[in-house]
């Protein structure tokens, strides 16, 4: 991993694997009937994973947000959601609320 | 506002891919050829912690499988008639999460004939947003005080939480949302390669499950 050609075959194997799940969507597409159960039940599995992704993504970072601690990232989470649905879905109020906490709590107010 | 939102992200992807020593050309590569930002982040991270090629290119693999249902349950809104089979091909590339939620959401509305264009448009200028905002993140590294830089890598998932929260009103989506939201965190504990898709298959198979039973108890109520 250390000389820089291994780094570029590995980001190309990389993107190779994430384009074969995109390309294999559209073929099973094909084949899966949008009224039926299947694609119901496909669209449950996606929506699952994402769900999981973006509780991970926040309760357990990987990278620099691992050091900011679970307190601080969970109450930027849940004031961001607050003011989202206390500003009748206004994205913007409800990330800058999320964005302001985690600033102040990180700089120690 | 989804364009302003991932370009913020990919500026906090920007001054990842520099504190983790990669170049920006390796930086640009990734957001030409993934587009996914999550892998893209993996990918960082565990090329810094010195991760082996295999486990790298496994840990993408496996956080982007969602793109797979993900382009699955597209396809039918993104249909447009006329339009040739191997450019849904292409479109696929630029299926990612925020072009993928919005387009869930308005699609709909689009008319038929337009479909394939209005995703090609949108889609394609977040993707073009997204290099300008890498570089841009590249060059700001190191100026941005450290708060500012958590800041924008948190934006990225929070975003996602507030889209989804929408989502929340269908019942089959709403099911699947919520198990996957307490289940991801757990079974990434458990393997924090094959934990996701393990999420998506546990959570999402006991949610259509449970949407299947709650249709048939309604349905035999109202009989």
């Amino acid at each position: 991993m250390a000389e820089a050609g291994g780094v570029w075959a590995v980001l190309l194997l990389a993107c190779l694997a994430t384009y074969l799940s995109r390309g294999l969507g559209v073929l099973f597409a094909e084949r899966i009937d949008p009224e039926g159960p299947t694609f119901r039940w496909v669209g449950c599995v996606a929506y699952a994973m994402l769900a999981g992704l973006v509780a991970r993504m926040i309760l357990m970072p990987i990278g620099p947000l691992a050091q900011v601690d679970l307190a601080t990232r969970s109450s930027a989470a849940v004031a961001a959601a607050a003011i989202y649905l206390l500003s009748r879905r206004n994205l913007l109020a409800g990330l800058a609320a999320g964005m302001g906490v985690l600033f102040l709590m990180i700089r120690g107010l | 506002m989804p364009g302003l939102v991932l370009g913020a992200s990919f500026l906090g992807f920007g001054s990842l891919v520099r504190e983790s020593g990669l170049s920006l050309w390796q930086g640009l590569a990734s957001s030409l050829g993934m587009w996914a930002l999550p892998g893209q982040v993996a990918f960082v991270e565990l090329y810094a912690a010195g991760a082996s090629a295999f486990a790298i290119v496994l840990a993408v693999a496996l956080t982007n499988a969602r793109l797979m249902p993900m382009t699955v349950v597209l396809q039918p809104r993104l249909r447009t008639p006329g339009v040739a089979a191997w450019r849904y091909y292409v479109a696929a590339h630029f299926v990612a999460v925020t072009s993928w939620a919005n387009s869930m959401q308005r699609l709909p509305e689009v008319p038929e004939r337009h479909r394939m264009a209005w995703f090609a448009a949108f889609a394609g200028g977040l993707f073009l947003g997204s290099f300008a905002a890498t570089a841009a993140g590249y060059a700001l590294a190191g100026l941005v005080p450290k708060p500012v830089t958590l800041a924008l890598v948190f934006l990225n998932p929070v975003y996602f939480m507030l889209i989804f929260i929408t989502d929340l009103k269908h019942r089959a989506k709403a099911l699947a949302l919520v198990t996957g939201a307490v289940l991801g965190p757990l079974l990434h504990q458990v393997d924090a390669d094959w934990g996701l898709l393990a999420t998506g298959l546990i959570a999402g198979t006991a949610a259509f499950l449970a949407d299947l039973a709650w249709r048939r108890y309604a349905g035999a109520g109202h009989g």
